[in-house]
């Protein structure tokens, strides 16, 4: 094997010595089995997550793949802090993908929050296996890091050490506990003056056994969390040496270039291979079920013989369809109401019937990629019985999983190499396979590593898409004019439990979803359903409020009488983008705002039309309540990202269907926002105090609704329909504002 | 055989005269700093600098570049640094990479900076529209309004 390994410092083992202190190991059968398989020489592991060495440094584990949201940084602060440790004597370190070091507490926290998540029930019906299985994860996705794995484990583990690293100096100085105290890495005897690094007592506290019950910080004792701590991964993505997935390389290395089947679902029939393999470089031509590949010794070579492979799949049934027809269907869904399910209840169907004055909508979302900028790929080397992986992926153990599966080896036979995410946005969550799956099965026929890499093309054309849907929307208001009834049918299936929830005091609601299946296949896009029900919801809001003779702002706040923390975002977000004062001429501001993933975000959007009458986002100005920040400086990024990743959609996302597979191919026609469209973002952080809430998707979920409810605003045009490209605002009255 | 000198250092490569000057680097020279993102000159992941002009090197052919002087994010330090060995490790553009925090995921930075550091290197104090017109470069954590203040702080500086 002549992979570098200095190349994957991500990839590290558990080696050193010391000792190691981490939650998931308070059991005792953690505690044994880590001193049973990982430990080597002199070697102490109390359990996992933490290693302290006799020079004092101290590494941290993270369980959770980085992919640009911090949690390498985030995590280990949360363990430090916890520990008393000085930040600048701590390593961070990928945890490896073994089962001792997985993230359960993930689906624990899913579980109390709202039952399992769509990401993780998928696995549940696809392979029958059971809840206590689906602890065995390393998963990073529902925007849960810090809030479930770092508080659950990530402190605790840091409590646990420094109360074991207490009572063994309190024992060496025969002096009572609670007569000492922790700072910065030392254990010190506050009377006697004495003093103790923690690497001096790592041996001792080896031997203990880890505290039942920890007693956590309380916000006014932290020393690193709440502080904007520089990001540990940043150094290396500045100088080109952060590593990825696609970057895995070695001398023998083949590269093979993929073609699947365009339409999805169907396999492949024949292959004329031409004179491809007399071409220079090219190893071997492999057919798999549902796709053909060329493996060549360089990708460009692999890609450029692909174009001269002749290839024929199946015909299916699906091979006509387009967009118009999957949402013709969807009409017809709703219509008939098509094995609708109930997710709330209300006499709002007798409101309507009541009512004075309803009003109508029908909303609709295409299709969307998630376009991350490293495409996806895979490198395996099945070699001497074991078989090695690289890959970005968002969940380590589940991928080693599959691999070793499709390879024929057993688990504990396969290795998985870490490396960092060029994005992932839920195309790297386990259940979506076909890359991993086909570089597996291609490296199968070699000794040598083997990268398969998708083309932008290819990334586009066979992702697992944000669901298209269609939905009905109407309103009931009484002979007052005060809006009595809500009523909301959606094309699922449903993902995401409660996206289509609203906060606000309307007295009868009634939503319901009916069948959105179709051949196209979909899975977790950022913020998951959250992305288009808020934009349905936050958008349908508005009209009711213009119809109430309401301003928009206050309309909410009066109707989120029970929601402080709501109506607090709200205040902030308005008051700081100037809600309510004059602004430039020609431009309106748009609001909105969405509770997921245990985080409220407010934003308003200040938006005006070019001399081409196409959008303009100026400016959004978002208030965040998290509960409180860990890194206030990750927390300001990761709401301008979502913000960013949700305006392209709304500008421009739009996958369709011709033929049954995807129209678009890459940047041009999937375009994406840019310098030149990317609005000025002013973030504030509300700490209410309250639980911590997720980072890497909330501030996603309001920004198509405050774009186009600013749009109204200055066009009296509602948008129903995304993205925003497609609508003429060419003939614009602008309304009257209240 | 293509011969042409990468961040100093001169490659005489066996290779078909139309090979990407991208996949030059990735897979024949084992410089993965340089990043495929998109194959056609779209998104900017793969610029390196030509004679230190930003290019696209996804579809530059190797025979383009003949004789040519390629600098690559490897190399952007070291390359600014020439022959001074108290210079920095790391390029100004570079180090306000790191101070303003601006990469996320981190992918398209390689290409972000390359670009960056061409654009300043001719305009050492553009405007917004400046920066709008010549930095097209796609980010999907959207760094954007980050690297516009960190372009400024180097404008200022």
């Amino acid at each position: 094997m002549k992979i570098n390994r200095r190349r994957f410092l991500l990839s590290s083992a558990v080696v050193g010595g010391g000792v190691l202190i981490g939650y998931s190991a308070l059991k005792p059968s953690n505690h044994r089995r880590a001193n049973a398989e990982l430990a080597t020489g002199g070697e102490h592991y109390v359990t996992s997550f933490i290693k302290i060495e006799p020079n004092n440094a101290i590494t941290v584990y993270v369980p959770h793949s980085e992919m640009g949201q911090g949690v390498h940084t985030s995590l280990p602060m949360m363990a430090a802090d916890e520990l008393d440790a000085a930040w600048e004597d701590i390593i961070v370190e990928q945890a490896p993908a073994i089962d001792l070091f997985a993230n359960g507490d993930l689906v624990k926290g899913f579980a109390g929050e709202f039952g399992l998540p769509g990401f993780l029930t998928g696995i549940v019906n696809a392979s029958a296996v059971s809840i206590a299985e689906l602890m065995n994860l390393q998963t990073t996705g529902g925007s849960s890091s810090v809030r479930f794995t770092g508080e659950t484990a990530m402190r605790t583990a840091g409590a646990a050490a420094r109360q074991m690293l207490i009572e063994c100096a309190a024992n060496r100085w025969s002096v009572a506990r609670d007569d000492c105290s922790t700072e910065l890495g030392h254990v010190q005897h506050n009377a006697s003056g004495r003093s103790l690094s923690y690497g001096e007592l790592a041996a001792d506290a080896a031997l203990l056994e880890p505290p039942e019950n920890v007693t956590l910080k309380d916000p006014s004792q932290f020393t690193i969390m709440g502080k904007a701590i520089s990001r540990v991964d940043i150094p290396a993505k500045v100088d080109g040496t952060a590593n990825y997935g696609i970057d895995a390389h070695s001398e023998d290395m083949l590269y093979a270039a993929i073609r699947l089947a365009p339409v999805f679902g169907t396999k492949l029939v024949s292959v004329d291979a031409g004179d491809v393999l007399s071409r220079r470089g090219v190893k071997r031509i492999i057919e798999l079920e549902d796709s053909v590949a060329v493996v060549a010794d360089s990708y460009w070579r692999a890609k450029e013989a692909l174009k001269g492979v002749k290839s024929q799949f199946e015909s299916s049934d699906a091979d006509t369809t387009s967009s118009a027809d999957l949402f013709a269907g969807f009409e017809r869904s709703l219509a008939e109401d098509k094995n609708s399910k109930v997710l709330e209840i209300g006499d709002a169907e007798d409101a309507m019937d009541s009512a004075s004055d309803v009003i109508e909508g029908n909303y609709t979302v295409p299709y969307l990629a998630h376009a991350a900028m490293e495409p996806m790929n895979c490198t395996v080397h099945l070699h001497d019985g074991i078989v090695e992986v690289w890959t970005s992926t968002q969940d380590a153990l589940g991928i080693k999983g599959r691999v070793a599966k499709i390879a024929g080896v057993a688990e504990d036979d396969a290795i998985f190499h870490h490396c960092y995410l060029g994005g992932g946005f839920g195309r790297r969550l386990p259940f979506n396979w076909n890359v991993i799956d086909h570089a597996t099965l291609i490296a199968k026929e070699f000794d040598v590593p083997v990268k398969t890499v998708m083309s932008r093309e290819d990334d586009m054309q066979q992702d697992y898409y944000r669901p298209a849907v269609a939905s009905n929307f109407k309103a009931a208001f009484d002979a007052n004019g005060v809006v009595q009834a809500w009523h909301n049918r959606f094309t699922g299936p449903i993902q995401t439990p409660g996206a289509s929830h609203i906060p606000y005091a309307i007295p009868n609601k009634s939503i319901r979803v009916v069948d959105g299946d179709t051949h196209v296949p979909i899975a977790a896009w950022r913020s998951v359903d959250h992305s288009q029900q808020t934009f349905f919801t936050e958008s349908f809001v508005d009209e009711i409020a213009h119809r109430s003779g309401k301003n928009p702002y206050q309309f909410r706040m009066e109707m989120l009488a029970d929601h402080p923390r709501h109506r607090k975002v709200l205040e902030v977000a308005a008051e700081a983008a100037g809600y309510g004062e004059n602004l430039p001429e020609g431009h309106a501001l748009g609001i909105a705002v969405q509770e997921s993933f245990g985080s409220i975000v407010a934003e308003v959007a200040e938006v005006s039309l070019d001399t081409n009458n196409r959008p303009v986002i100026h400016k959004v100005t978002c208030a965040i309540d998290c509960g409180w920040a860990v890194n206030p400086d990750t927390v300001e990024a990761q709401v301008e990202s979502g913000i960013i990743y949700g305006l392209t959609a709304a500008l421009y996302g739009e996958i369709t269907i011709e033929n049954g597979r995807v129209a678009q191919n890459n940047f041009p026609d999937y375009e994406m926002v840019r310098m030149a469209d990317a609005p000025e973002i002013d973030v504030h952080i509300v700490e209410s105090g309250e639980k911590l809430g997720g980072l890497g998707e909330p501030s996603t979920p309001p920004i198509a609704a405050a774009v186009s409810n600013g749009l109204y605003i200055l066009t009296g045009q509602r948008v129903r329909e995304l993205p925003l490209k497609n609508h003429d605002f060419s003939r614009s009255t602008p309304i009257a504002q209240v | 055989m293509a011969t042409f000198k990468v961040n100093g250092v001169e490659q005489n490569l066996d290779i078909e005269p139309e090979m990407p000057l991208l996949w030059a680097l990735r897979d024949e020279l084992g410089m993965t700093g340089t990043k495929f993102g998109c194959g056609i000159a779209s998104c900017g992941a793969c610029t390196v600098h030509v004679n230190g002009n930003a290019v696209r090197s996804c579809v530059t052919p190797v025979s383009a570049v003949e004789g040519a002087q390629i600098t690559t994010i490897e190399g952007l330090a070291s390359v600014a640094a020439g022959a001074n060995p108290s210079a920095p490790d790391l390029s100004a553009v570079q180090q306000a990479w790191i101070d303003h925090q601006v990469p996320q995921c981190g992918y398209c930075q390689s290409g972000m900076i390359m670009a960056v550091s061409s654009l300043l290197a001719s305009n050492p104090n553009p405007s917004d529209a400046d920066i709008d017109s010549s930095i097209t470069n796609v980010c999907r954590c959207g760094s954007y309004p980050r690297v516009r203040k960190a372009i400024r702080s180097l404008a200022i500086a």
